[in-house]
């Protein structure tokens, strides 16, 4: 989608570089002229808020990674040296380790404002795509950052999770040696992670590149679902509308932040992270950071172990094929009344899922856990593909506009009346 | 029409299984409490102590952090090493505030090992203010062969190495401004130390351990070590049991988290500059926004 007003260089320097290297105008088209619906709601500046929180954990991460030292016998006392003796060192690592935390919220909203609105559906499927690559490498780039304090948990879950690979036929302990450096997590273990840590943040960003190149080719979904077919009438420049709008949002979001970060820092976090690792001594519960945790109750529901393993990847990998799995051609579930309430009832799912992921998998914990694991493939492979067969979508308004109008007419009757 | 009826059913369907899932977990919790005769009885839920550094003002009490750094010294550390805690933070704002004087007459108070010298010895000599606190074992198997098979951890970080489950929903309140608790860890020590019982008559404890009610499992190979009047007090504050607890488990705080003053009178000022800054680009917003009809 290109917008209306078109970059014209204004300086020598900006004409010289636009002949060379038109980045300014790149810019300009991109966040500046940019067409976004006037119909978003506050769910779509998430997209702004995780842009800002991948920025805000790389500059923590860099300058934490120059103080910290990725050796099993100094990685837990270098943390504390971090927290006592480095200058801001506290603020920065509670800032990384809430901010973690704060990206994996921001992250979930996004998606499941991308699931009550269609936003994956035709044509911007690979956007979508895109986005559940981030989301995996973000997984990934949280356990292993979790892995570096060294603590007990950090250790526990390193040798749960790499052990997860042993469950592959004929090549898996091979595998699991080969991502271990040797039989067990050890120093070359922790070291890799170190690097890898600092690794993926930047493939995330280069993926993030992607996304948004494929959004602004699609333009935005909006609240109604039904594609903008008026740039003039129905769209406003990005800047100033919706820098400001993502700005303000940014504001609250990073209050919420402050508040985690100052006040609570430690509260997502397990005291058993405060305790160095020790390879002789099994937690009472080996438990992930909350962000894991319906993943983790879904392998843990499972008796087999291959095929535990086999959920947890499906359960992430399902969600990359909800494009084809959603028939509906409604996109907003504002015009599904059924999808509407199997949507809550599946956040219900994940909720319920992520509490019994924190406790201990026996009697009735373990039975809900099984029971939610199946509904919660149940939503995406039996639901989702049979539901417009059922429902029976209200009228969708014919435009963008046409919606903004209907909104805004009772109002006006309200105030001449 | 009967296409509409039938799929509400499903959902509905879908629904109840759902909260039948959701109610099983709290049956389960009733069964697991009355049964199992060979479990230990589960260990009571820690004491709340009104401490001076939790909430939003909080802030350590100098007093009370000078008390339970004397407990540490002198019952504690005994056993108990803290090795990542450096003489010289006793006298760093936020702290038990010593004098650079005071901090270099405790830390001569210690030997530390140095070396080799010139001639390859090894040697101790008094502590210097950069130091940190030395370990009272050379090693986990000294500790161990003395203590009765016990190894006493690490008391750096001890106070958010600890902590207790809160339950449902209790924790969900524990993050919210004016609800929230961070002090599980320094509950659960200053508890700990004021939970020994003599063990009821059904309960046989093997040689060096003891019955402590806060205990997971209600057994402790720790020694109980306070008693009234173990640790002389300059000023008039109590010298009790329950005292020295709070003062030590408060020092413990202190040295698991040095910079909680600092912490929180710069979360205040950046909150307050947030909410400000948050309302002003909300009103930048809104007049961007108040002539497009959205």
């Amino acid at each position: 989608m290109s917008g209306s007003s078109k970059y014209t260089p204004k300086s020598a320097f900006a004409r010289w570089l636009e002949r060379r290297l038109p980045i300014l105008s790149f810019m300009h088209e991109s966040f500046v002229a940019y067409p976004t619906p006037k119909n978003l709601n506050y769910m779509w500046t998430f997209g702004a808020i995780l842009s800002f929180m991948l920025v805000a954990q790389i500059l923590t991460g860099v300058v934490l990674a120059m103080h910290y030292e990725p050796d099993t016998a100094l990685a837990f006392a270098s943390i504390e040296h971090i927290m006592r003796d480095v200058n801001w060192g506290a603020f920065l690592r509670y800032a990384h380790a809430n901010g973690a935390s704060l990206f994996f919220l921001a992250v979930y909203l996004h998606m499941f404002r991308g699931l009550y609105y269609g936003s994956y559906k035709e044509p911007r499927e690979l956007l979508w795509i895109l986005g559940v690559v981030i989301f995996a490498l973000m997984m990934a780039t949280g356990f292993l950052g979790y892995v570096l304090p060294w603590g007990q948990m950090s250790f526990w879950a390193a040798t749960v999770i790499t052990n997860l690979f042993s469950a592959i036929p004929v090549v898996g302990n091979s595998i699991t040696s080969w991502l271990l450096g040797g039989f067990s997590v050890d120093n070359p273990t922790l070291n890799r992670f170190f690097a890898l840590h600092y690794l993926v943040p930047f493939i995330i960003c280069a993926v993030v590149a992607l996304h948004v190149w494929a959004l602004h080719v699609t333009g935005q979904n909006n609240p109604t679902g039904v594609e903008v077919k008026d740039v003039e009438k129905e769209t406003v420049p990005f800047t100033p509308y919706a820098t400001f709008k993502d700005a303000f949002a940014i504001g609250v979001f990073l209050a919420l932040y402050a508040w985690m970060t100052f006040f609570v820092p430690n509260y997502l976090g397990h005291p058993d992270n405060y305790i160095e690792a020790n390879p002789l001594s099994t937690p009472a519960h080996i438990v992930p950071e909350w962000y894991f945790l319906p993943f983790y109750a879904i392998l843990r529901a499972i008796p087999n172990k291959l095929l535990g393993v086999i959920a947890l990847f499906a359960a992430v990998l399902i969600v990359a094929a909800l494009p084809w799995l959603d028939r509906s051609k409604v996109k907003s579930a504002r015009y599904r009344p059924l999808f509407r309430i199997f949507f809550w009832v599946f956040v219900a799912i994940c909720l319920g899922l992520g509490y019994l992921g924190a406790q201990p998998p026996e009697g009735a914990f373990l039975i809900s856990a099984r029971i939610l694991s199946g509904l919660y493939f149940l939503f995406f492979l039996v639901i989702l593909p049979l539901l417009p067969k059922f429902e029976k979508p209200e009228p969708e308004p014919a435009s963008v506009a046409a919606s903004i109008a209907a909104k805004s007419a009772p109002v006006e009757e309200a105030a001449h009346g | 029409m009967a296409n509409r009826a039938s799929s509400h059913w499903w959902a509905f369907l879908l629904s109840a299984a759902f909260a039948l899932a959701a109610l099983t977990p709290q049956a389960g919790l009733c069964a697991e409490g009355s049964g199992g005769e060979k479990k230990p009885e589960p260990e009571e839920r820690p004491l709340a102590f009104p401490w001076s550094f939790a909430g939003v003002m909080g802030k350590y009490d100098q007093d009370q952090l000078r008390r339970g750094f004397k407990v540490y010294r002198e019952v504690c550390s005994n056993c108990h090493s803290m090795q990542l805690v450096a003489f010289r933070s006793l006298g760093e704002p936020g702290g038990p505030g010593y004098s650079e004087a005071e901090v270099k007459s405790i830390a001569a108070s210690y030997k530390i090992k140095d070396g080799p010298n010139d001639k390859g010895d090894y040697f101790e000599r008094p502590g210097r203010p950069s130091d940190y606190f030395p370990p009272p074992f050379a090693n986990e198997q000294a500790a161990r062969a003395q203590l009765n098979g016990a190894y006493p951890p690490d008391m750096s970080v001890l106070a958010k190495a600890r902590g207790y489950h809160r339950g449902f929903p209790t924790f969900l309140f524990d993050a919210l401004p004016g609800l929230s608790y961070q002090e599980a860890g320094v509950d659960y020590i200053a508890s700990l130390l004021q939970g020994y019982r003599d063990a009821p008559a059904d309960v046989k404890l093997p040689d060096g351990q003891y019955y402590n009610v806060y205990m997971p499992g209600r057994r402790l190979g720790m020694v109980p070590p306070l008693s009234d009047g173990v640790v002389t007090y300059d000023d008039k504050t109590p010298q009790t049991v329950e005292q020295y607890a709070k003062d030590v488990a408060a020092f413990l705080m202190w040295t698991a988290e040095p910079h909680l003053d600092r912490r929180k009178s710069l979360g205040r000022g950046v909150l307050a500059f947030l909410v400000v800054f948050a309302a002003l680009l909300y009103l930048v917003k809104r007049e961007i926004w108040s002539t497009v009809e959205h």
